[in-house]
C-alpha cells in the first residue's frame, strides 16, 4: 500500500482465522491503523487483495462490506451525540434489518428491534442510561456504545481499533470481557497498546513495525519472541 | 424494564397537548369575526415552505440556500396548467408537487457528494440559474411581470376562490395539515431517525452499512415535494405567479424564518413564519422602506438570546418549569414539545 512515494506496507501478508481473537500490536506508524482502512474499504490498497473467506472483496465499497460483515469501531467515538443510546443501537439494528426505507410506519411499531436493542444495552451494562442523551453519557460509556453499534450488526468479522483507548484499568477489563463472552462466533480482531489486554484475551497476536509484520503467534510466543522484545515490548 | 424502551418511542411520537392546540388554533380563527384570513393564509404557505426545508436542515443538517427553487417550480407549473386550461386545483397542486419533488430528486443526487460551503453554493447557483433563466423569458413565462390569466376552478367543484378568501383558507389550512401529518409520519419512522443518525455523524452510518446518499436523495425529493405544493398554494389562490417566488431573497429569507422559529421540530418555520409575516405586514404599513432593517435585527437579537430560535427556547424553558425526573434523562425529541 503506497500514498504517492511513500511506502505504507511492503508485502505485507496477514491472514485471520475464524473464532479467533486476534490482536495487532505495534509502534504508532506501524501501519496498524491503515491496514483496518483497508479491510473495511475506507482505503482501496494500491496492490494486493482482501479476501473473506476466499471471496475477494478488494473493490467492495465500505456499505458492501458492512453486508458482508465487516464492521468496525473506532479511535475516536463515532457515536449519535443527540440521539440516546437506544436510539442509536436500534438505527443500527433497523440498518441491519433493511426496515429504515422512506416510510409512515412509526417506529415504536417495530418492537423486535427495540426489544433486542434494550437487550444488548442490558448485556453491555448501559441499559440504565438508555434515555441518557449520548453526549451527556462520561467517556467511558460512550465507548462501550461505540463497540455496541458495532456489535448490534451481527458482523462476521468485529474490527476493534482501540477500544480500551482512554479507559482505566477496571473499565478495560470489563469491555474485553463483554466482548469476548458474546462474541463467541464472531471472528475479532483488535489493535491495541495495552499489553496485559493483549495477552489477557488474544487468541493470537500479530506485530506490526515499519509496514510488515514482524512475528505472528501465540501470545506466549510473542512474549518470548527476541525481535520483538526489542522493536516494541522491551526487556 | 424491557418496557422503558418501547415507552420511549411511544412517547417519543406521540401527539401532544401544545399540537393539538395549535391546530385548532388555527381552524378555530377562521371563525373570528374581522381576522386578517389573507394574512393567516400566507403565515401557513411561509410555515409549510419552511417545514419542507426542516426536513433537510433540521433532520438532515445540510443547509440549502436554493430552496425558493423548488417553490418556484411548483408555484409556475400550479400557474401554467391554469393558464392553459387545466383549472382543476387539487389535481395542480399534486402536479406542481410532483414536478417540484423530482427536480428534487436530481439535485439530492448532485449534491450527495459535497458538504459544507460547496454545498451551498451549488444550492444557491441552481437557484440563480433558474431564476434567471424564468426572469428572461418573457414569452415563456412572462417574465419579469410574471404568469397572468391564471384560472383556477372551485375546489371539489363546490368551493369557489373569492375575495373574501374564506376558500383560500380552508384550502391553504386543509393542504397544510395533510402535508404537515405526512412529514411528521416520516421523521417519527425508522428511516426519519436514519436521517438524524446522519445529521450526527454520517461517518458512522456509512459504517453501519446504511444508504445515506440513497436516504439523502429522497430527502431532498420529499422536501422539494412540499415546497412546490407550498408554492403552488400560492399561485392558486392568488392566481399570479411571478420570478420573486424563486428569487435568492425568498432563499434567504426562508433561512431566517426557519432560524427564528427552530429547526428540527417541525413546527418552527410556522412560528417564524408567524412572526415574519406579521412583522412585515405590520412595519411594512410604519415605513415600506426600513423594515427590513426590523427583519434582520430581529433575526440578530434571536440567534443571540435564543439561540437554538423561539420554539426548542421555548421548549426548553417548559420543559425546565415542569420537570419532575433527574434534568439528564432526555425527554423525547421529535415533534413533541
Amino acid at each position: 500500500m503506497a500514498f504517492g512515494g511513500v511506502k505504507v506496507f511492503n508485502n505485507l501478508d496477514f491472514e485471520l482465522m475464524r473464532g479467533d481473537c486476534h490482536a495487532i500490536i505495534g509502534p504508532n506508524g506501524a501501519g496498524k491503523t491503515t491496514f483496518v482502512a483497508i479491510i473495511t474499504g475506507l482505503l482501496s490498497p494500491t496492490s494486493g487483495e482482501v479476501l473473506l473467506d476466499g471471496q475477494d472483496v478488494t473493490r467492495y465499497s465500505v456499505k458492501q462490506r458492512v453486508a458482508e460483515g465487516i464492521v468496525r469501531t473506532f479511535q475516536i467515538n463515532t457515536l449519535f451525540d443527540s440521539l440516546t443510546p437506544i436510539e442509536s443501537v436500534v438505527i443500527a439494528i433497523c440498518q441491519r434489518d433493511k426496515v429504515a426505507k422512506p416510510t409512515f410506519r412509526a417506529i415504536k411499531h417495530l418492537h423486535a428491534q427495540i426489544d433486542e436493542a434494550y437487550a444488548l444495552l442490558e448485556k453491555f451494562g448501559l441499559a440504565d442510561d438508555a434515555i441518557v442523551a449520548t453526549q451527556l453519557l462520561p467517556y467511558g460509556k460512550q465507548r462501550v456504545l461505540e463497540v455496541v453499534l458495532a456489535y448490534a450488526l451481527r458482523p462476521r468479522v468485529l474490527l476493534l481499533d482501540e477500544p480500551a483507548a482512554g479507559l482505566s484499568t477496571s473499565q478495560g477489563r470489563a469491555l474485553f470481557e463483554q466482548v469476548v463472552t458474546l462474541a463467541q462466533g464472531t471472528t475479532v480482531l483488535f489493535i491495541e497498546h495495552d499489553m496485559n489486554l493483549v495477552f489477557s484475551y488474544a487468541t493470537r497476536v500479530s506485530v506490526f513495525a515499519g509496514g510488515t509484520v514482524i512475528a505472528n503467534g501465540t501470545p506466549d510466543e510473542i512474549r518470548a519472541h527476541a525481535g520483538v522484545r526489542d522493536a516494541y515490548l522491551g526487556t | 424494564m424491557r418496557e422503558t424502551a418501547n415507552l420511549f418511542f411511544r412517547l417519543r411520537v406521540r401527539w401532544s397537548a401544545w399540537e393539538i392546540i395549535f391546530w385548532l388554533a388555527w381552524a378555530g380563527v377562521f371563525f373570528y369575526p374581522g381576522i386578517n384570513l389573507a394574512l393567516l393564509g400566507q403565515v401557513l404557505i411561509w410555515g409549510l415552505f419552511a417545514m419542507s426545508l426542516d426536513l433537510v436542515l433540521g433532520y438532515r443538517g445540510i443547509p440549502s440556500l436554493g430552496h425558493a427553487a423548488f417553490f418556484g417550480i411548483g408555484a409556475y407549473t400550479a400557474g401554467f396548467l391554469g393558464k392553459y386550461g387545466w383549472t382543476e386545483p387539487l389535481s395542480g397542486l399534486l402536479a406542481a408537487g410532483l414536478v417540484s419533488g423530482s427536480v428534487g430528486l436530481m439535485t439530492g443526487r448532485i449534491v450527495r457528494g459535497l458538504y459544507g460551503v460547496g454545498l451551498l453554493m451549488v444550492t444557491l447557483g441552481l437557484n440563480l440559474l433558474l431564476y434567471d433563466f424564468v426572469d428572461r423569458s418573457t414569452k415563456l413565462t412572462g417574465g419579469h411581470d410574471g404568469l397572468q390569466d391564471i384560472v383556477i376552478a372551485p375546489v371539489l367543484g363546490l368551493f369557489r376562490f373569492d375575495m373574501s378568501g374564506h376558500t383560500a383558507y380552508v384550502y391553504i389550512l386543509t393542504v397544510t395539515f395533510i402535508l404537515f401529518f405526512g412529514v411528521r409520519a416520516l421523521v417519527n419512522s425508522a428511516w426519519g431517525l436514519s436521517l438524524i443518525g446522519a445529521r450526527d455523524n454520517s461517518r458512522r452510518m456509512t459504517m453501519l452499512g446504511a444508504p445515506v446518499a440513497g436516504d439523502l436523495t429522497w430527502a431532498f425529493g420529499i422536501s422539494a415535494f412540499v415546497a412546490g405544493v407550498a408554492g403552488a398554494l400560492l399561485t392558486q389562490t392568488t392566481q399570479f405567479a411571478s420570478p420573486e417566488m424563486l428569487s435568492f431573497q425568498r432563499s434567504a429569507d426562508l433561512l431566517v424564518v426557519l432560524v427564528i422559529g427552530g429547526t428540527a421540530m417541525l413546527y418552527g418555520g410556522f412560528f417564524g413564519a408567524l412572526v415574519y409575516v406579521v412583522l412585515r405586514d405590520q412595519l411594512a404599513a410604519l415605513n415600506p422602506i426600513y423594515w427590513y432593517f426590523w427583519i434582520g435585527l430581529l433575526l440578530v437579537l434571536i440567534v443571540t438570546f435564543f439561540r437554538t430560535g423561539i420554539l426548542p427556547t421555548a421548549s426548553q424553558f417548559w420543559i425546565r418549569l415542569t420537570a419532575h425526573q433527574s434534568k439528564r434523562n432526555k425527554l423525547p425529541g421529535g415533534t413533541s414539545l
